[in-house]
């Protein structure tokens, strides 16, 4: 495209707004409960920030465009792909990868579920399909079969582990119901 | 992706000041905008997040005397799951339902849907200089072209791939819109535009101009409205359109039942042009007769009467046709 000259600087705006980069600059992200400070620059993704900066390499790198899945992550409980957001424009929101998700060294009842399924062959779009199916059953406890779909209708399994994974969402959500306390 | 500066204003001023240095582009959801960034089809030397703004208005949908209001920075998953919406918007809530994935909708905004650049595979391709990216030539117009326009004129022949542009503007909806360039509401119709010599835009918008919401009108008589937006794609989910069709009839007062007269019509496909392409012929055949058979024949044949296909796209005439037909046929009254 139109190559872009830089103009004289225009007289300052009474709150002037920073403007960051392109070089490395502190960014601050909120991961799984864990406050961290990264040292990168604006056109680092998430999916980077997350693999190469953090060491969290359960979100996978498949097509890096969007047309996976295996970069889910929950932004803020929602599923979102981590390559096509910057992380920079994380900063305020709470970061949920898969790394995050047992507990006190208890897996998820989603993670069981997709045991005792044998939902997963290969097993490199599973850390997308259980948040896919968690970030559902946060907001739909009761979901049907259709719901599920929909809900991982965005991770692709090339394995065609599809029917299990379905099998499994629902079993999670079974178990979670008869959960005391809940 | 090449290196760019950043910043999140949260001033609308802020941002329309720092739009208008040269190389500076607004970043909304930025699900479209990455994987221009990725392949280079794009290389912003500024990118100016929207996100951080305060202005009212911008994010979430309500009501007021005569408009359902949209903030521009609304997700499409709010957009679909939103009672107003749901209630109201029929059309719209079933457009927004069929946008790629559940990962895409809860960050991609209304904005960003209507202003997302064409999926044309010459065009994304990082090493492919075709004619909308400043070169010569359209690669599609001689080469693989099955995704590509059927109608209208323009040296670029891809389509325009928004499910929320079509639906929109079958409800008539508006944009407000601030910038240099554009400054006031405008039919959503009149946002959109086909490429020609003069400019490669495929919107009236200048680079500094922003969305702030969307204004659809209320139908003064909702009973007599009904409408329903189809999406033709290669799978059940996560496909652009192949041809969608956005439809929207009143039916006139004092005929009821299988004698209902339709009195306005409204048929914006998409898909199927440059931009979202309205079939205004068909839209005359529909007026002022009942729904019978033989109007819906009328009007499809309406639809796709001045269609111009290429090598690999004839099939997209008989899609279109079918899904007219088929939308037509779904807003029978009972």
């Amino acid at each position: 495209m139109a190559k872009a000259v830089r103009a004289e600087p225009e007289p300052e705006l009474e709150v002037p707004v920073p403007v960051r980069g392109p070089e490395r600059g502190p960014i601050k992200l909120r991961v799984n409960g864990e406050k961290h400070e990264l040292w990168v620059e604006p056109r680092r993704t998430l999916l980077d920030a997350l693999r190469d900066d953090l060491g969290l390499t359960g979100a996978k790198k498949g097509c890096d465009e969007g047309t996976c899945g295996t970069c889910t992550v929950l932004l803020d409980g929602k599923p979102i792909y981590a390559c096509l957001r910057l992380a920079i424009e994380c900063e305020g929101h709470e970061i949920t990868t898969i790394e995050g998700l047992a507990q006190g060294g208890e897996l998820h009842p989603v993670q069981r579920a997709f045991i005792e399924e044998d939902a997963l062959q290969c097993g490199f779009c599973t850390p997308g399909q259980i948040l896919s199916v968690k970030a559902l059953l946060d907001e739909n406890p009761n979901p049907t079969e259709e719901d599920v779909r929909r809900a991982v209708s965005g991770n692709l399994c090339r394995c065609g582990a599809y029917p299990h994974i379905v099998r499994a969402a629902l079993r999670a959500a079974k178990g979670l119901a008869e959960r005391p306390g809940r | 992706m090449k290196r760019f500066r950043y910043a999140r204003p949260e001033r609308l001023e802020a941002a329309l000041r720092l739009l208008r240095e040269p190389g500076a582009k607004a970043l909304a959801g930025g699900t479209d905008l990455l994987t221009e960034l990725k392949a280079r089809t794009q290389e912003p030397e500024l990118l100016v997040s929207v996100q951080g703004l305060q202005e009212p208005g911008l994010r979430g949908v309500r009501e007021d005397e005569r408009f359902v209001r949209i903030g521009a920075l609304t997700t499409l998953r709010e957009l679909e799951a939103h009672p107003l919406v749901r209630d109201k918007l029929p059309i719209l809530a079933q457009a927004a339902q069929t946008v790629a994935m559940p990962q895409i909708r809860h960050v991609g905004t209304v904005g960003g849907n209507l202003m997302q650049q064409v999926r044309c595979w010459y065009y994304r391709h990082p090493f492919v200089r075709c004619w909308l990216k400043g070169g010569e030539e359209c690669y599609a117009e001689e080469g693989l072209n099955h995704r590509h326009a059927i109608f209208g004129t323009s040296p670029c022949i891809a389509v325009h791939p928004s499910d929320l542009a079509p639906a929109l503007i079958a409800l008539d909806a508006q944009a407000r819109v601030v910038g240099p360039d554009v400054e006031g509401e405008l039919a959503l119709e009149e946002l959109y535009r086909l490429p020609d010599e003069r400019s490669r835009a495929r919107t009236v918008l200048g680079p500094a101009d922003l969305i702030l919401e969307i204004l659809v009108p209320k139908p003064s008589e909702p009973t007599r409205v009904r409408g329903v937006y189809l999406k033709a794609m290669e799978r059940a989910t996560w496909s652009f359109a192949v041809v969608s069709v956005a439809a929207r009839l009143s039916f006139e007062p004092g005929s009821e039942g299988v004698r209902a007269r339709v009195g306005d019509a409204r048929l914006v496909l998409g898909g199927v042009a440059g931009k979202p392409w309205r079939a205004r012929d068909a839209e005359a055949a529909l007026r002022g007769s009942p729904l019978t058979d033989e109007a819906i024949e009328r009007a499809a044949e309406a639809a796709v009467a001045g269609a111009q296909p290429r090598a690999h796209n004839a099939y997209k005439i008989e899609l279109t046709r079918a899904l007219v037909k088929r939308a037509l046929r779904s807003l029978l009254p009972p």
